[in-house]
């Protein structure tokens, strides 16, 4: 049973996080779930438009949702920062005045009736079935969720916000293990790593560093802004934190590609700055 | 033609100096059956009372209205000045004019004065269809139930039956103790709780006026005050506690293990257990769900697949005196009582809904009641503080305060009392266990009301040097062996760190599991959290709004052992004072049901919130009865028949009528 979505893939997975996206539409592709890119989709506002203008923060995303709501198709997101400001939109609109005000900015009725999905879930849940054939066994990862993805949980609907389980069940039924640790949810050092670099490098070393102190050989993540502040700053943190051992961080897409039977290139894995290749291939996996 | 006579009281300027007393007076005159008028400064001083009952003698009245204060106030004081008259003292009716109208319409005199006029019309109106009604005599069970064995429980329990009346102290659990029984040392002076609790458990279990029912629950109770019928289930233990001589040797040598419920999780109890050394009885309990013989005997009934356990039953092979009984059965003991103390205790917030704290997943982060045991020479570590997780000795410990209190996200908005008190005795205790222990504790306030607990807490920080950071703490996590207590210090504004090796958090406190059912079993009320509520919070602390029913200790809310005390001393008291009464007399103010008119629905007898209507067969049909001794007269089922079958004394139909045809011809 093919399940239909509206894709919305956002900015940044088309830039910076491309192997993100492309991860995510074979994987989606393989498992019979038809991803339909949303027509003329426009930003959805991220970290800066809600603190200039609440109410552009909520125009921005419900104009992709408006979209979407005509298509009469359920909104599926990857990208964590799309995903909350998506859902924010849809949860603040639930008051009527609001809804209005935001109507007037569309100039198009929109009834916020559409739900909006992130990728782990749609993935996740019974209902998708992928086939694993190639078990990633005896490979240790941490899953790393980021902040924004699970917080507020009253409006991000999504898991727990201080040990979330959807990806550790999706990484693991790839056959890898995933490692208990405390940082799932810590903050990466999000965006300020052009404002405050020094910020980012000490936040990110801590998640990378307890990754590693419990067992970890690789971090998956599910947030493009977590991936390039974790996978980028890995030389700042080896400068500035003597010691540091480098660690692959992955888009959760791109491993469930691999046991999937794509090959590396397909998954775009050599795009990362800190190699990933050189674990899988120790591990026989590519 | 009733002969009706109205009293209006001046009650000094309270009304006088609103209402025009000699206008109403002129005006009350001309209503029908008033035969006599009269006008006093104080009606409620003796002089005032001592004319009303000449009057009545004097004009051979048969009817009052006093025109006064609330009926709140001085009703009863009235009916006793009729009464003494020789009138039946339901025979009278208050007209309020003080809080219904002076009070209120101070800036509109001459409406008030029209007002008051009117409310007394209505008064005479309704008196002149008064009945003679009278007061029952009910008779009163000369014993207590106490429900919970904690603290407060066995202080109530103790003080009644030394009054010289039979109590029945019922717990759920093998023993008596509650918490108390499970602290190391109870602040501000440091006694061990232990040795201070376990006399007086003791004195329970020899008292010749106490029964004592432990591993039992109560189950059902009907009735009312003076002639409860209770219920009350005791459970199988399978152990014949008359022949057991409690000597031991069955947990000593019962070979399955399981984490106890006493130690918090701490340490270990076997199948057949006595909780703790000193428990009352000191005789044991088999475990069911753990015993091997019972998993024997259900893997057999079940028909399971898979490996047999063996059928051990080691501790009935090496019993003395062959007490062990594997036939034994729950068995309902039935009582009356004329009074029941509810005493039901508490129990500590479930912190793994605390995520950013761990969860519950972090083996080190433990809770207060955790570290008591530890701390505790008869715990399972006999009293060495340790990590749990690698049996260490712990140097840096962190408390954090308000873990299920004063948190209105995690639903318990309200402060648990006792929690900075037993962190700043927990931290100071740790230090005097080794001298190389640094506390912390994080506080948002440090609650230090009564009596030397100020003195204390300053002890702890000077003497111990405990050091109190103010603030929240927002994540714990494992740092290698550390634990990382990550918060801010809001008083120099910054985010702090600290590596510590065991984290202790101060779970609040919330009512024991199952107060609600007990509520409900026993029909009174209990609030959102789930603690029972007083009939007034200040002036009736241990009454409930079912007479009889008394409450003591934590199950009102969180309360200290000297409260705890003081409490079930209190409940003590007003059992005592209802006990000494050979009777009780009710009020007649009650709800009666004309059985011509009933077709036997049920409503009534569902809609009563005191349960005082019972159904009984009549003419080959079932027709409501109200019992008197339960009624409190609110009218729900005289609103709620649609058969107009019962009506309330002193309130009829006919009686309301009669104010609203005055008030509106």
């Amino acid at each position: 049973m093919a399940v239909s979505y509206a894709y919305y893939p956002g900015c940044t997975l088309k830039t910076s996080a491309r192997e993100f996206d492309e991860s995510t539409l074979k994987v989606c592709k393989a498992a019979g779930i038809e991803l339909t890119e949303l027509a003329d989709w426009n930003c959805c506002g991220a970290s800066s438009a809600h603190s200039v203008s609440p109410l552009l923060g909520l125009s921005l995303p419900a104009r992709d949702l408006q979209t979407a709501e005509a298509l009469g198709k359920p909104v599926a997101v990857a990208c964590a920062m799309c995903f909350h400001r998506l859902k924010h939109a849809s949860h603040a609109l639930g008051d009527a005045a609001k809804l209005k005000q935001v109507n007037q900015v569309l100039g198009k009725e929109f009834r916020n009736t559409v739900k909006v999905e992130h990728l782990l879930t749609i993935l996740g849940s019974n209902g998708s079935s992928y086939q694993v054939t190639k078990k990633l066994e005896g490979l240790k990862a941490a899953s790393y969720y980021g902040c924004v993805l699970v917080r507020p949980k009253e409006v991000m609907e999504l898991d727990d916000e201080d040990n979330p389980q959807l990806m550790d069940r999706i990484v693991a039924s790839l056959g890898a293990e995933t490692v208990e640790w405390d940082f799932k949810t810590e903050c990466c050092g999000a965006s300020l790593p052009l404002s405050k670099p020094e910020v980012v490098v000490n936040l990110s070393h801590k998640i990378l560093r307890q990754a590693r102190q419990r067992g970890a050989e690789c971090v998956v993540v599910a947030c493009p802004m977590c991936h390039s502040n974790l996978d980028i700053r890995q030389k700042a943190m080896k400068a500035a934190y003597p010691g540091f051992q480098e660690m692959p961080v992955y888009y959760f897409t791109q491993l469930m590609g691999l046991a999937m039977g794509f090959s590396a290139a397909e998954m775009h894995i050599d795009k990362h700055l800190t190699d990933g290749l050189s674990l899988l291939k120790s591990k026989g996996f590519i | 033609m009733p002969r009706v006579g109205v009293f209006l009281c001046h009650c000094g300027t309270n009304i006088a100096g609103v209402v025009d007393i000699p206008t109403v007076a002129e005006a009350v005159k001309q209503f029908p059956g008033v035969v006599y008028v009269d006008d006093n400064k104080f009606s409620c001083s003796e002089p005032g009372q001592a004319a009303i009952r000449q009057s009545i003698i004097d004009n051979g009245l048969d009817r009052v209205v006093i025109s006064a204060c609330s009926p709140r106030m001085h009703e009863i004081t009235f009916r006793k000045a009729v009464s003494a008259a020789g009138l039946n003292p339901y025979l009278m009716e208050i007209a309020n004019i003080r809080e219904h109208c002076s009070w209120v319409h101070s800036d509109n005199k001459e409406a008030a004065t029209e007002k008051a006029i009117e409310l007394v019309k209505m008064a005479v109106a309704k008196v002149s269809l008064h009945q003679e009604l009278f007061r029952k005599r009910i008779s009163m069970e000369k014993k207590a139930l106490v429900i919970g064995g904690g603290i407060a429980g066995i202080q109530a329990a103790l003080d009644i039956a030394n009054a010289g009346h039979q109590v029945i102290l019922v717990e759920r659990e093998p023993t008596i103790g509650g918490r108390m029984a499970q602290l190391d040392k109870t602040f501000p002076t440091l006694d061990c709780s232990a040795c201070i609790l376990s006399p007086k458990m003791v004195d329970v279990s020899q008292h010749p006026n106490i029964r004592l029912l432990t591993y039992s629950e109560v189950e059902k109770v009907q009735g009312f005050v003076g002639n409860f019928e209770v219920e009350i289930r005791q459970r199988a233990r399978y152990v014949n506690h008359t022949t057991c001589t409690g000597c031991g040797i069955c947990w000593q040598k019962c070979p399955e293990k399981v984490p106890g419920e006493f130690e918090e999780g701490t340490g270990q109890r076997t199948s057949v257990y006595i909780p703790f050394p000193q428990a009352v009885p000191s005789k044991p309990v088999i475990d069911t769900v753990s015993c091997r013989y019972f998993k024997y005997l259900d893997f057999i009934d079940k028909k399971m697949e898979g490996k047999k356990p063996p059928p051990c039953r080691i501790c009935e092979k090496l019993c003395p005196p062959q007490a062990i009984d594997w036939e034994q059965k729950d068995e309902i003991i039935r009582e009356t009582v004329g009074a029941i103390v509810v005493a039901t205790g508490f129990k500590t917030f479930d912190h793994s809904v605390y995520g950013e704290y761990g969860g519950g997943r972090i083996p080190d982060v433990i809770t207060s009641l955790q570290l008591e045991r530890l701390m505790n020479a008869s715990g399972p570590t006999l009293g060495e503080v340790v990590r749990p997780s690698d049996g260490t000795h712990p140097k840096t410990v962190v408390f954090l305060s308000c873990v299920g209190s004063r948190d209105e996200a995690k639903g318990r908005p309200y402060c648990s009392k006792i929690c900075c008190m037993y962190m700043a005795k927990q931290a100071l205790m740790l230090k005097e266990h080794d001298p190389g222990v640094q506390s912390y504790i994080f506080y948002i306030d440090i609650r230090a009301g009564g009596k030397d607990f100020e003195e204390f807490t300053r002890r702890a920080q000077e003497e111990f040097g405990v050091l109190y950071l103010r603030g929240r703490v927002s994540k714990i996590y494992q740092d290698d062996k550390k634990l990382m207590v990550c918060g801010e210090d809001s008083l120099i504004g910054r985010p702090v760190e600290i590596a510590a090796d065991m984290v202790v958090l101060a779970t609040g406190v919330e009512p024991s599991e199952g107060a609600a059912k007990v509520a409900q079993t026993l029909n009174i009320s209990y609030d959102t959290y789930g603690f029972m509520v007083e009939a007034h919070p200040k002036l009736r602390p241990v009454e409930t709004n079912t007479d009889g029913i008394l409450v003591a200790g934590a199950c009102v809310g969180p309360r200290d052992i000297p409260d705890s005390v003081a409490h079930g001393g209190a409940a003590a008291a007003k059992v005592i004072g209802l006990l000494s009464q050979d009777t009780l007399t009710t009020e007649p103010l009650t709800a009666a049901i004309d059985a011509s008119r009933c077709t036997g629905c049920l409503l009534c007898s569902q809609i009563c919130p005191f349960q005082a209507i019972d159904m009984v067969p009549a003419n080959g049909k079932s027709i409501a009865v109200v019992n008197e001794g339960l009624c409190k007269g609110c009218g729900l089922c005289v609103a709620a028949c649609r058969s107009t079958a019962p009506s309330l004394k002193g309130y009829t139909d006919a009686q309301i009528l009669s104010e609203v045809l005055a008030l509106c011809p």
